[in-house]
């Protein structure tokens, strides 16, 4: 039988993820520049402190002490809301993530439904911010990431639905307990792995899939007329996603915090950052696809995969049975 | 596809390249012998001032940094009274070497002049007068140069014949 998972002490554990995940998040603005820089055959940010590890620090002053603009033709209230919006979805999501057995805010039991809840009104941040910015580059940035995050979120839903069906459940501790008695699910369901993990690159909005911001094209999408502290919050939120889709990836499909010799929470650190590197691989490595591309990718490549994922699945798991 | 694949592949690879970055204040770039940098007035193998001040370089100098002022000692030599760059506004494009007679401007393998007041990047004479020869260790325009001065009349200078005299029938 599969255990609710619970922490001893939930306040203490909401504050150390709430801390961690804010640490790492505003970490990767350094590990993303020095592994960019790795691939690129550069130093990156080495100055500040250790290993540049204090160029956070630094970005962080700087932020905080950039003129705070709001432009007069923006629509004010919706302007200040939007960036706290995404910030605040993506740390919602964190609430059902199991970090290890006793490590884990809620074990809801549609936990899985409520971190793609929580995913499709982050993209109420990009499209508010880009329409009360009342700029033309911001609303087509907007635009596009509404088209983007809604078509690539149908299969983001469908690729795990496999990973449902063979745990039996939509609660993720349930999930990992279920890896733990037969094996991860990244074997029978490596085709809904992959569908998951594109799917995830194109909800945060990250290359090859950051068309919203495209800088070539829209100066900077979304977040053209945003400075100080409200854009610090679309970066911030940007890599809080980044880690929320790791979290996951680590969760339905690599086994969470399982793993031989070393602790658990070890494990589901050493996998998360492992996808988090591989989020900025694939910025080092790809161009940024067309948007029609996008679009044509996700409904009539992504979205049949998914479905014939899916459908396979079921027919194995009822011949099984 | 595939190709997507090998190019994620290619560029995880490069982790294991060499850096190419050089580490600027701890580590120098190499800067070749005819790079084009901070701007001296290099001196005759005796020591003397190379410069005689014909404003060659003034004129050449597409964004007119350069200003001086002609004068001669009491042998009949010209030389600069003020030698002045403006390295704010100089572009470093060795128009200034080139129209030389003299080899007396030389740019030197050197960028190393940030200043922290405007003011400091203007070099007087003595900031670029520097004690050697330069690029070119053996000329010495004045011994070269059919110009009399105090110390070497006409017909003196290395590879001169001595002056013809035009009132003389001989052969």
């Amino acid at each position: 039988m599969l255990t609710v998972l619970q922490s001893p002490h939930p306040f203490w554990a909401l504050l150390g993820i709430l801390i961690a995940v804010l640490t790492v998040a505003a970490g990767l603005i350094w590990f993303e520049r020095r592994l960019l820089a790795l691939w690129q055959d550069r130093y990156g940010p080495n100055r500040v402190g250790p290993f540049g590890l204090l160029q956070v620090v630094a970005d962080m002053i700087k932020i905080f002490t950039k003129e705070d603009w709001i432009p007069p033709f923006a629509d004010r209230w919706v302007f200040v809301l939007a960036p706290a919006i995404v910030v605040a979805t993506a740390l919602f999501g964190f609430a059902v993530i199991p970090f290890s057995p006793t490590i884990i805010i809620s074990d809801l039991n549609i936990g899985l439904l409520f971190f793609l809840a929580m995913s499709s009104l982050g993209v109420y941040s990009v499209v508010l911010g880009g329409w009360s910015s009342d700029n033309k580059y911001a609303l087509l940035g907007a635009l596009r990431a509404a088209a983007q995050m809604l078509s690539y979120e149908v299969f983001m839903g469908l690729a795990v639905m496999g990973t449902v069906m063979l745990a039996g459940s939509f609660s993720l501790g349930a999930i990992v307990q279920a890896q733990a008695r037969t094996h991860w699910f990244v074997l029978p369901q490596f085709l809904g792995f992959v569908l998951f993990f594109i799917a995830g690159v194109a909800e945060t909005r990250r290359l090859p899939f950051d068309l919203p911001e495209a800088e070539s094209e829209l100066v900077a999408g979304f977040h053209s007329e945003y400075s100080g502290m409200k854009f610090g919050m679309f970066f911030v939120g940007e890599y809080i996603g980044v880690t929320l889709i790791s979290c996951l990836i680590t969760v339905l499909f690599w086994g969470g915090w399982l793993g031989p010799w070393l602790p658990g929470l070890i494990w589901f650190a050493l996998k998360m950052f492992a996808f988090i590197a591989f989020f900025i691989l694939l910025r080092a490595a790809l161009p940024r696809p067309r948007f029609d591309q996008l679009m044509a990718w996700g409904w009539k490549l992504m979205l049949p995969l998914a479905l014939a994922n899916l459908l396979v699945t079921g027919a194995i798991i009822l011949a099984v049975r | 596809m595939l190709s997507i694949l090998r190019t994620i592949w290619d560029v995880f690879l490069h982790a294991f390249r060499r850096r190419v970055t050089i580490q600027y204040p701890e580590q120098k770039a190499y800067l070749a012998a005819r790079y084009r940098g901070r701007i001296i007035l290099a001196r005759d193998p005796d020591g003397g001032e190379r410069c005689v001040a014909c404003y060659l370089c003034a004129v050449a100098c597409p964004v007119d940094c350069i200003a001086l002022q002609a004068t001669e000692d009491a042998t009949g030599r010209r030389y600069p009274e003020f030698f002045r760059i403006n390295f704010s506004r100089c572009i470093y494009c060795g128009f200034c070497e080139e129209a030389c007679p003299t080899y007396a401007i030389q740019l030197t393998p050197d960028t190393e002049m940030g200043e922290y007041r405007r003011q400091d990047m203007v070099y007087e004479k003595e900031d670029l007068l520097i004690a050697g020869t330069g690029k070119y260790p053996g000329y010495n325009f004045w011994r070269i140069a059919g110009v009399q001065i105090g110390g070497k009349d006409k017909g003196d200078a290395e590879r001169e014949s001595p002056p013809v005299d035009l009132r003389s029938l001989m052969p």
